[in-house]
């Protein structure tokens, strides 16, 4: 189902609430997936994953990053993030499972520093939204 | 999977301790039925389910989510034997509710997400990781006997 004027709007919204600081929630949900999911860690054994890793940190801005330009290209979602599944799909094969995981994740960190925004309309909105990149993200896979 | 550490059964039962039963349950299971539409299929005698708002304020929706998590309190008492307590729940959810597992799951997830909005400081990364295992052993327990 395609993301209403609502969802949009609560979205929108949401975002330039987290202004600046949507890495650190991104780094945070990373942090959460490699603990709660330790097989996502076998994807970063290049990386120093300990509690504070820059490296973390400068991967979190990453997943930010392209989950803002997501927000801004909302109608356009799998040309927006095709370069991104191309690079998954192909140079880094990150099994499409994981997405969900991070996901989840992510929603977690959120829930955790605005619970009073989280309402079931704001949860199903960034749920829904979140399962729309991550079908954007696969679909160069296969 | 279902090893719990005695740091897991630390973090689930001492958060656990706090949390309001009324409460948790009709968040929990009316956001399952909000973010997951399609959960509503089991749940068609409970009258309107037609908004957030109206299937945040049914009390059939309220009075099954306190069922649910009374039952997950049961749980966690017997950690280590998840299998065993949930056994005969997973019969009745095979042979007679016919409830997909996959929605064990998410019902799981969703209650990680409430127990995050309602305890966020304590609801660390590593908390949330012995939670996690939690709900994932219980939803493995409750399809256990499914045929």
């Amino acid at each position: 189902m395609a993301l209403s004027a609502e969802d949009r709007a609560l979205l929108r919204a949401l975002w330039k609430k987290l202004g600046s600081n949507v890495g650190v929630y991104t780094t945070e949900a990373l942090e959460r997936t490699f603990l709660a999911f330790p097989a996502t860690k076998t994807y970063f054994s290049h990386l120093d994953l300990s509690p504070g890793s820059a490296q973390v940190r400068a991967h979190g801005q990453k997943v930010a990053d392209a989950l803002s330009l997501a927000v801004e290209r909302l109608d356009d979602l799998p040309r927006a993030l095709s370069a991104l599944s191309h690079l998954h799909a192909r140079q880094l094969r990150v099994d499409p499972a994981s997405f969900q995981l991070l996901g989840h994740c992510l929603l977690v960190t959120l829930a955790r520093h605005y619970p009073g925004d989280f309402s079931p309309a704001l949860q199903a909105s960034l749920d829904k939204f979140l399962s729309h990149v991550i079908s954007a993200l696969a679909s160069e896979y296969q | 999977m279902s090893n719990f550490t005695a740091e897991d059964k630390a973090a689930i039962t001492s958060l656990w301790a706090k949390v309001n039963v009324e409460d948790a349950g009709g968040e929990t299971l009316g956001r399952l039925l909000v973010v997951y539409p399609w959960t509503q299929r089991f749940f068609d005698s409970f009258g309107s389910l037609s908004s957030p708002s109206a299937i945040m304020g049914n009390p059939k929706v309220k009075a099954h989510g306190v069922k649910v998590l009374t039952s997950l309190g049961e749980a966690i008492k017997n950690l280590d034997d998840l299998k065993g307590t949930f056994g005969q729940l997973s019969e009745l959810h095979c042979d007679k509710l016919h409830v997909d597992p996959e929605n064990f799951r998410l019902l799981g997830n969703v209650l990680v997400t409430v127990l995050a909005i309602l305890y966020g400081k304590e609801f660390t990364p590593e908390v949330q990781a012995s939670w996690q295992k939690m709900v994932a052993g219980v939803a493995s327990a409750l399809a256990s006997r499914y045929h």
